[in-house]
């Protein structure tokens, strides 16, 4: 589009058919009777056509009743814009609730979706990012409807553009409407397949080796054999199973704080593969059930433990410099 | 190639998930409209075929009932190949109606055991709405209409069934039968305004009238008598005044002057806009609504008066319509039975009256001699023949002996035993011999009038012959020689003159007095349908739209006039559809109208907020109205949960809500 000069009707019109509608609505968003278009399907079109061909037979042969039933067919075809339209009209719409996941990983994006009319409503479709889900409202029934979409990328995973779309009663028309909720969830880097274990920060570690019998018993898990590990600590049993030689980990370590930081990792990782891997480190330090902070070039999360401190990181790591994010398609 | 096809077909398929295969009940409404739609094309179309659609119909339901999908494409794919070749079998081409039909109706039994997705079943709808028409090329009774009608209704409940299958199948169809009842107003303003074009499009296909029984332009013993086996009504006729007497309805078609010894046959006759005769005397005036017979004469009582309408008269005193009537006609004619017809005959139709081939009926030449012999008059012989023939024994059957090369003459002096046409036959060839003019018409006589609406119906069996003989100063005068024979032919009509034993339509039997009374009833009601409904023809619309104001060929007007109506019941839908129902609680009303002000800030209710934690988030944010809106939460509360409910605490609460302005 140049910049001086009005732009011509058609990339007006253009413009006015692809723009995209970019902040989210404010909820509740009613579906009115304005904001739902009908259009014949495929199916409708051919039913015209074929409509057509028995009108032009009842001409020819002259057969009145022939009229009669082409005329009657069309009628409930022309009826049947109506039911689709009204299929949608009226249909209330508000975000729910969406839960994070990581990148590789399927989002459920959730709406709720409430229908105010004493009448069931069949056949509608949420579709979003390339992924729909079909679904129907009873009587007055209030549902949360999830559709389930790849999330590939790290950062906000936003719904954008959502098409409700209904081809009911007929299939021979499409009713639909457009809307951007406020749906979305957090996408966490994936964490990194087979990551070296977290770095154990020597400082501390010599602060925390005089009491670690204070947990030994509690036995925590297993993790493979470090060089620095304990001989004491080697799970014998597993060795003599013919297993590969594993550390037994002891609750006691909880006391053993990981700082986790990105300037300590190995300096030739880019950006996504170090978020990868603190990612992973988060995991196992919330595993492992150690205190733990993490420090990002900006940012840093204190010293904490718990699902909601582990949260807090991820999305941290999810929205570092977060990369051209790709909301409101 | 074929193989690849089919894989890449099968490919491009949707996987059969929810919604794209064939539940049960999806299943169920096609196949009971299928059924329903085939069902009338049963008894036309040939055995075999009804037979295999039947089958298939069945292997589908078999298939639907064990929860089996479709068979294998390349059985479906030979069944296909060998449906066509035996209608190719059977028809010789695959062009026309019939073999279109018995392909179609192939097509969907086939069709239906192909459904893999929604897209199958959608178009097995579409093969089922085609056949729907199909069925009236053959019949559009009303009972057939209604057939039709209900066969559509389940197309469009399979149709519902496809969009929506978790729903109810109460429901599906609950929902088809709206669409069709709202179709209905569009059905009605279509039918009524939608522009009807005279004749066919394109020339049609030479089986397109093919079942039509009615009168021929020859006539050989036996072709009468066939007719007469058929209960199928010819025309109807309601009579503007007292109905003539049976003994006058003589309805003339085809006159018949060349004889070869065999078959009579017609000979060419002038055509004009006005009668050949003076159409003078006492004056009958009806409207005939003839059956379609693919000919183009009417059948017009004797002898026809001159009509306002583009119909031709001949010079035997037919009347004709322009093209050959293909369809149920209506027309408002004239009789003027004392007329006087063809005094002043030409030479050359007398002669042609007078000619006979040389060497056939030695007898009946010999008898005419006789007759002929010291004769004074025509009107002499005429007479002596008539009593010859009154008193010769013969005998008025349906089921006449087969006749020889010499057919007069074993009919008079041998069998003696013969139907209409034999009378006509011999009493003609009678006249001939002995040098008078005569030739012989066939048609219709008498009908039979329906006492529900008083309309004359007059059946395929009623078709008649008799003769006319030409006298100088008389013209040509009708002689009626079965009446000599079988006067109650005449008198009482077929059913009584047949003696008892004859094969007849069952229903016209005499002895069936409540069957008859029903069939009268029946036939009153499918008369009006056929006024009505199937008799809106070219001429009807216009004269509906001229009483509308609207000019003929004003193109313009008629299609602004079908928008608009079509465009008043599309809104009435729509209001219908958008009416929204108001809270009918007002304190609902009066809280719903403060999220809906406070909306514009963004600010609207979220559904889970109470009133407490809803006025409290407002009042943080706007600080100017906290007070007002805070004292709105707790009024409200105490109406929606207190003990009482207070109609002025209601109204207060409400103006409160109103002089709220946002800052």
């Amino acid at each position: 589009m140049p910049a001086a000069g009005t732009p011509s009707p058609p990339a007006l019109f253009r413009r006015w058919l692809l723009r995209r509608p970019g902040r989210p609505e404010t909820a509740p968003i009613e579906l009115r009777s304005r904001r739902i278009y009908v259009l014949p399907t495929a199916s409708g079109l051919s039913f015209a056509v074929a409509m057509l061909a028995m009108l032009v037979a009842s001409i020819n042969y002259g057969l009145s009743l022939g009229y009669g039933l082409v005329f009657a067919l069309a009628g409930a075809g022309l009826a049947s814009i109506v039911h689709a339209w009204r299929n949608l009209a009226g249909l209330r719409i508000r975000p729910g609730r969406s839960e994070a996941v990581f990148a590789g990983e399927t989002a459920t994006l959730h709406f709720i979706i409430d229908n105010p009319r004493k009448a069931r409503r069949p056949a509608l479709r949420l579709k979003l990012r390339g992924a729909e889900t079909t679904f129907e409202l009873g009587p007055l029934q209030t549902l949360a409807i999830g559709v389930a979409c790849a999330a590939e990328h790290r950062g906000r995973l936003q719904a954008g553009r959502t098409v409700i779309e209904t081809r009911w009663p007929l299939g021979l028309i499409r009713a639909w409407s457009v809307f951007v909720a406020d749906v979305g969830c957090v996408v966490h880097p994936a964490p990194e397949k087979n990551a070296p274990p977290p770095p154990e920060n020597p400082a501390e570690q010599g602060d925390s080796t005089p009491s670690p019998q204070a947990g030994d018993d509690d036995f925590a898990g297993l993790r493979p054999h470090q060089r620095a590990d304990s001989p004491r600590h080697i799970a014998w049993k597993v060795l003599a199973r013919g297993g590969p030689l594993m550390t037994k980990q002891f609750a006691g370590q909880q006391g053993q704080e990981l700082s986790l930081a990105w300037t300590d990792l190995p300096p030739g990782l880019d950006a996504e593969r170090r978020l990868s891997r603190l990612s992973a480190w988060l995991l196992e330090a919330e595993r492992s059930g150690r205190p733990w902070s993490l420090a990002l070039p900006g940012t840093s999360v204190p010293r904490g433990s718990g699902r909601s401190h582990l949260l807090r990181c991820l999305d941290e790591l999810a929205y570092h410099e977060e990369p051209g994010r790709a909301d409101g398609t | 190639m074929i193989g690849g096809w089919l894989k890449q077909r099968a490919a491009r398929r949707r996987p059969a998930s929810a919604g794209s295969a064939l539940d049960r009940r999806q299943g169920a409404w096609l196949l009971g409209a299928a059924a329903l739609t085939m069902a009338p094309h049963a008894s036309w179309l040939p055995p075999w075929i009804s037979g295999l659609c039947a089958a298939l119909l069945a292997w589908r339901g078999l298939l639907l009932w064990h929860g089996r999908q479709a068979p294998s494409p390349w059985l479906l794919l030979a069944l296909t190949a060998a449906a066509a070749a035996g209608v190719r079998a059977e028809f010789g081409h695959f062009f026309g109606k019939d073999p279109g039909v018995a392909l179609l109706a192939l097509l969907l039994g086939l069709k239906l055991l192909e459904i893999r997705a929604a897209r199958d079943a959608r178009a097995a709808v579409m093969l089922c709405f085609f056949l729907q028409l199909a069925i009236f090329f053959e019949d559009q009774s009303f009972p057939v209409a209604a057939l039709a009608l209900s066969a559509s209704l389940l197309g469009l409940a399979a149709l519902v069934a496809q969009a929506d299958p978790n729903g109810r199948s109460g429901e599906h169809l609950r929902v088809a039968g709206t669409l069709m009842a709202q179709g209905l107003p569009f059905m009605l303003i279509l039918f009524v305004l939608f522009p009807r074009i005279d004749g066919p499009l394109w020339g049609l296909p030479a089986d397109a009238f093919s079942a039509r029984t009615g009168l021929s332009e020859s006539m050989s013993p036996g072709s009468i008598s066939a007719l007469s086996q058929s209960g199928e009504i010819a025309f109807r006729a309601s009579f503007a005044g007292e109905v003539p007497a049976r003994r006058q309805r003589y309805w003339r078609g085809p006159v018949l002057t060349r004889f070869d010894g065999r078959t009579w046959q017609a000979e060419h006759a002038q055509e004009a806009a006005a009668p050949f005769h003076a159409a003078d005397g006492k004056r009958i005036d009806y409207t005939l609504t003839l059956e379609a017979h693919g000919k183009r004469w009417l059948l017009a009582l004797d002898f026809p008066g001159a009509t306002g309408a583009a119909l031709r008269h001949t010079s035997d005193f037919q009347l004709l319509a322009p093209r050959p009537v293909r369809s149920r006609v209506q027309h408002e004619l004239s009789a003027h039975p004392a007329a006087v017809a063809g005094l002043a005959e030409t030479a050359a139709t007398l002669a042609a009256a007078r000619r006979l081939p040389p060497g056939f009926n030695p007898r009946t030449q010999a008898l005419a001699a006789r007759l002929a012999a010291d004769a004074e008059s025509h009107e002499q012989i005429l007479q002596r023949a008539v009593s010859h023939l009154r008193d010769a024994g013969l005998l008025y059957t349906l089921r006449p002996p087969l006749l020889g090369r010499d057919s007069v003459d074993e009919f008079l002096f041998g069998s003696r035993r013969g139907f209409c046409e034999h009378f006509a036959s011999a009493f003609t060839v009678l006249m001939r011999a002995a040098g008078v003019p005569a030739r012989v018409v066939t048609g219709y006589q008498g009908g039979e009038i329906n006492p529900v609406d008083g309309n004359l119906v007059v059946r395929q069996l009623d078709a008649h012959a008799w003769s006319e003989v030409w006298l100088a100063g008389r013209g040509w005068v009708r002689v009626d020689p079965t009446y000599l024979a079988a006067p109650r032919r005449i008198d009482d009509g077929l059913a009584a003159a047949l003696p008892a034993g004859e094969a007849l339509p069952f229903t016209l039997r005499a002895q069936h007095d409540w069957l008859r009374n029903m069939r009268l009833r029946w036939e009153a009601l499918s008369n009006a349908w056929n006024q009505r409904v199937l008799g809106y023809n070219p001429e009807r619309q216009r004269a509906l739209l001229s009483r509308l104001g609207l000019a003929p060929g004003d193109a313009w007007r008629l299609a602004g006039m079908l928008a608009a109506a079509i465009g008043v019941p599309f809104l009435c839908l729509l209001l219908w559809a958008g009416r929204r129902r108001r809270s009918t609680d007002p304190l609902d009303r009066a809280w719903q109208a403060l999220s809906t002000k406070l909306a514009a800030r963004g600010l609207a209710r979220q559904p889970w907020e109470g009133p407490h934690d809803y006025t409290q988030r407002v009042a943080s944010a706007i600080p100017e109205l906290a007070a007002a809106v805070r004292a709105i939460g707790v009024d409200y509360a105490s109406l929606r949960y207190g003990p009482h409910s207070d109609g002025a605490r209601l109204a207060a609460l409400r103006k409160k809500i109103d002089a709220l302005r946002l800052p």
